[in-house]
């Protein structure tokens, strides 16, 4: 059965589709309402929650990139936060220099932390940060070497299951150490903060945040497009393989390894991309990002969604985060207890997550075209 | 002289026989004084200091005051605060005579008055301050205090006193010009042996117009010692990281046991330490309230409680998640990570965010110095315990009956339950053994480290890097890694700096588990995944 890649497949199941669709109408709808519609109106929606909501879909992207490694590929990262923040530096570093004189030292080039440094020039690391598109391409592409070199070294080497989820967790804890320590260059413990603007836009503004949260709307949407992409394809099937089966799968003929390596770096390069759309929403970023806890944290969002549900994923960041707003506004002290207990009864109750257990109840309506499910049971047609 | 004889006769039925012979030289050195003339009070002096007595240094200082009087009478007593004091028997004199006059002095008499009081605690009673007078003399280089060195040279009987002499009559002579080539040579090499960073500079002192020979023997020394320093500053590099490998086993061990025997991934073990370094807490403050005498034994206290406690939440941990994530290694981890959470917060909102005081035994404070490195007796104790931690887990595994039955459910758990073993038991007794262990850790983590809720967040990657290196499921593998790492990093450090040297050996581990990844110690089999 030949496929042709069209949107439509793409979207291959209802939930995927409603999922775009509310990803795109929110993309609309959400920016109109809070520019277009007065304070009054009961259908205003204000800035902060905008920022809050843009936010949890940059979390959101993060779990979709994780949830393709682990939920389809069986590699449980405990690192990805780590690329989640390099992107973040990338783009914080544009902002950095797009401060430019009005920085409290009034350098024309040099990030006030460098002046307070006592720094003449700017470090190499930082040239061509000015320029958004190399901005761009950097918080794709530092994400994605890091992953290639540490996948190319461990997937060859086999590095499997725990270890390789602890080595993941060595290398963001190595990263965090690094960014913590001022000579590293990029701002030590306070990170990079103060932004003005982006791409000439006040990045206070209403409509530049409004803009945001668009942006990271159709980047979600599209992530979870590409995502999908791949798992419906025949390389998803190997990909799928390989977490069922490692070895089986090698002694079929396939090169493990490779499949491994492409779907880390891409996945690294769609946590690189969230970070980029979340530090101008939260206004900063630094090391403590790299903390391994946030890592684990964003796991927890795929477990509690469903793993190997891409939407579930998605669902499972806002709805963690959601629920961490709460908490922390209303019982701060509760909700390290609430975290807790989510992982601990979800592992043990809800090992689908929410979106796999809900598929689990109406089998026959999703099976026919929800195929990469978690579980190996369900039906998988011959390609 | 009759007067005198008769008066030293009296002071030796008051002093008892043997006290005779010294107190008659003190007293017929000040009875020079008495003479009222220069040179009878310099050699006065010299022969009061050479005494050695205790009241001698005051006798002198008297002097340079201008309080030391002569009477008529030829006594010698000394104005006090409080009134007129003998100045041999210290003890105040009720009436004193008349036509007292102070002993006068001219400059000649002052310099002698210097040199004296300098050399003076060079013949103190008390051995220690002989050493520190010693040592002084040493670092000042005061040519003025050579007689009186060579006068404590000859006097001095303890070998430890006597060598610091002889390095401070070195000192003086080899940067004395007027002395013989050969001479200070010699006193060359007396310094170069004590071979510390002070011997060094005083070698490097020397001026250049020094005789060609001496100047050639000090830049050998220097370079010897240079070497000598080198090499002990490395030997310090590896007990300190002897010192952080025993931590790192410490908080490795009971790992060990949960993720290399087991396969459980814990990443509630940190809050197992944690809990360990609490129950030190709670015990010390308990034994403060109730019984202060038994600080010293706390320690002792918290042991084994801590390994109840810390064992008992471990067990209970495994009867209520583990047990039922057994062969899900993955999801084992994510549940024991939000255990760690719900233990943190627990004790966050029992005992506070902030860092908790937890006292060291007076056994455990203060430290020693072995060739030139301080050792303190709290890293000491924790390298020890560490080890004989080690060695008792090591006799449980190998020659008990509950260490048989764990090897054998490692084995095969199958078949080990075929032959009756109640696995599940052995399992919950096993993570308890192991949560114990990371409890007994705690106490000694306490002892040097900040006592707070995040404790065990800190030591869990480290543990975790160790037990991997080491190689899963072997207990010497454990040891080997958490000593490679502990001494690695602290060598890395000098050049490096702390974070970086942590940074390359996290780097280091995961280009080795690359190329091992099993570890150094890999138990051996054909399985196509372990």
């Amino acid at each position: 059965m030949s496929r042709r890649p069209s949107i439509l497949t793409l979207l291959g199941d209802r939930g995927g589709a409603v999922f775009v669709g509310v990803l795109l109408a929110a993309a609309v709808v959400v920016p109109v309402l809070n520019l277009a519609v007065p304070p009054s109106s009961p259908f205003h929606v204000p800035t902060h929650t905008v920022v809050l909501v843009g936010k949890w879909l940059t979390y959101a992207l993060l779990a979709v990139a994780l949830d393709l490694v682990w939920g389809y590929c069986g590699i449980l990262s405990l690192g990805h936060g780590a690329f989640f923040a390099l992107g973040g530096y990338a783009m914080g570093m544009y902002l950095m220099r797009q401060i430019g004189p009005r920085g409290v030292y009034a350098h024309p080039v040099l990030p006030d932390f460098m002046v307070f440094l006592n720094w003449r020039e700017l470090p190499v690391a930082w040239w061509g940060f000015q320029h958004f598109p190399y901005a761009m391409l950097m918080a794709l592409a530092v994400p994605g070497l890091l992953a290639f070199c540490l996948g190319w070294f461990a997937f060859r080497s086999r590095v499997t299951g725990v270890y390789l989820s602890i080595i993941t967790q060595a290398m963001t804890y190595a990263l965090m150490l690094g960014f913590f320590r001022n000579n590293f260059g990029f701002g030590g413990n306070n990170g990079l903060t103060d932004f003005k603007d982006i791409l000439g836009f006040s990045i206070q503004a209403p409509g530049t945040r409004a803009a945001l949260f668009a942006v990271s709307a159709l980047a979600l949407a599209s992530g979870f497009l590409i995502a999908r992409a791949i798992v419906t394809s025949k390389l998803g099937k190997v990909l799928v393989a390989i977490r069922d089966a490692e070895s089986r799968t090698r002694f079929l003929g396939y090169k493990v390894e490779h499949y491994k390596l492409f779907v880390f770096v891409v996945s690294a390069m769609m946590a690189g991309l969230a970070g980029a759309l979340y530090v101008p929403q939260v206004g900063i970023i630094n090391p403590s990002e790299f903390a391994p806890a946030n890592s684990i944290e964003a796991v927890i969002w795929v477990a509690v969604g469903g793993r190997g549900t891409l939407t579930g994923a998605a669902l499972g960041a806002i709805l963690v985060n959601a629920a961490k707003s709460w908490f922390t506004g209303v019982l701060p002290e509760l909700w390290l207890f609430a975290l807790g207990a989510l992982f601990v009864l979800t592992t043990l109750f809800l090992p689908k997550g929410l979106v796999g257990t809900l598929l689990g109840f109406w089998p026959r309506r999703w099976a026919r075209s929800h195929k990469p499910g978690l579980s190996a049971s369900v039906a998988q047609p011959a390609e | 002289m009759d007067r005198l004889t008769r008066l030293i006769a009296a002071l030796a039925l008051f002093l008892g026989f043997a006290g005779l012979a010294r107190a008659a030289g003190l007293e017929e050195a000040l009875a020079r004084f008495a003479v009222d003339s220069y040179g009878e009070t310099e050699a006065a002096i010299a022969e009061v200091a050479a005494t050695g007595e205790p009241r001698a240094a005051e006798i002198i200082k008297a002097l340079a005051e201008g309080r030391l009087l002569a009477a008529p009478d030829r006594r010698v007593l000394i104005r006090d605060t409080h009134g007129i004091i003998d100045a041999v028997s210290g003890r105040a004199v009720s009436a004193p005579p008349d036509g007292l006059k102070p002993v006068r002095v001219n400059n000649r008499v002052r310099r002698a008055i210097d040199s004296a009081l300098g050399g003076l605690t060079l013949l103190s009673q008390d051995p220690a301050k002989r050493l520190e007078a010693a040592q002084a003399t040493f670092k000042s280089r005061n040519a003025a205090a050579l007689p009186a060195l060579e006068t404590a040279l000859r006097r001095e009987t303890e070998a430890r006193v006597k060598r610091a002499l002889a390095e401070a009559r070195a000192a003086i002579v080899f940067l004395a010009e007027d002395q013989p080539e050969a001479d200070r040579l010699a006193a060359a090499a007396v310094i170069a042996e004590r071979g510390d960073a002070e011997a060094q500079a005083l070698l490097r002192s020397l001026p250049p117009q020094a005789p060609q020979r001496l100047r050639e023997a000090a830049e050998r020394s220097i370079a010897a010692i240079e070497n000598r320093l080198a090499l002990l500053a490395q030997v310090q590099n590896v007990f300190y990281g002897v010192s952080l490998g025993s931590v790192l086993l410490l908080a490795a061990i009971g790992l060990a046991i949960t993720f290399g025997v087991m396969g459980i991934i814990n990443m509630a073990h940190g809050e197992m330490v944690m809990l360990g370094a609490y129950t030190t807490f709670v015990v010390q403050e308990i034994i403060r309230a109730r019984a202060p005498g038994l600080f010293d034994a706390s320690l002792v206290v918290a042991l084994p409680l801590a390994f109840l406690v810390a064992g008992a939440v471990g067990v209970l941990i495994e009867r209520s998640v583990i047990r039922f994530l057994y062969g899900r290694p993955l999801e084992t981890l994510l549940a024991t990570w939000g255990v760690s959470l719900i233990l943190q917060q627990a004790v966050r909102s029992i005992f506070g965010a902030n860092n908790r005081e937890v006292g060291n035994p007076s056994f455990m404070s203060g430290s020693f110095e072995l060739f030139g490195i301080a050792l303190t007796w709290n890293r000491l104790w924790i390298v020890a315990f560490s080890l004989s931690v080690f060695v008792v887990l090591l006799v449980v595994m190998k020659f008990t009956a509950f260490g048989l039955r764990m090897r054998a459910v490692v084995q095969n758990r199958r078949m080990a339950a075929s032959m009756g073993i109640r696995t599940p038991w052995i399992d919950a007794l096993t993570f308890g053994l192991g949560s114990g262990i990371a409890g007994i850790a705690g106490v000694a983590l306490s002892q040097i480290d900040n006592v707070s809720p995040n404790l065990g967040q800190s030591y869990i990657i480290d543990s975790f890097l160790v037990v991997v290196f080491g190689g899963v499921g072997n207990l010497w593998g454990t040891l080997v890694g958490a000593m490679t790492l502990g001494i690695a990093n602290k060598i890395l450090e000098p050049f490096a700096g702390a974070v970086l040297g942590k940074i390359l050996l996290l780097v280091f581990i995961i280009l080795f588990i690359q190329k091992r990844p099993r570890g150094l110690f890999a138990l051996k089999g054909r399985a196509v995944e372990a």
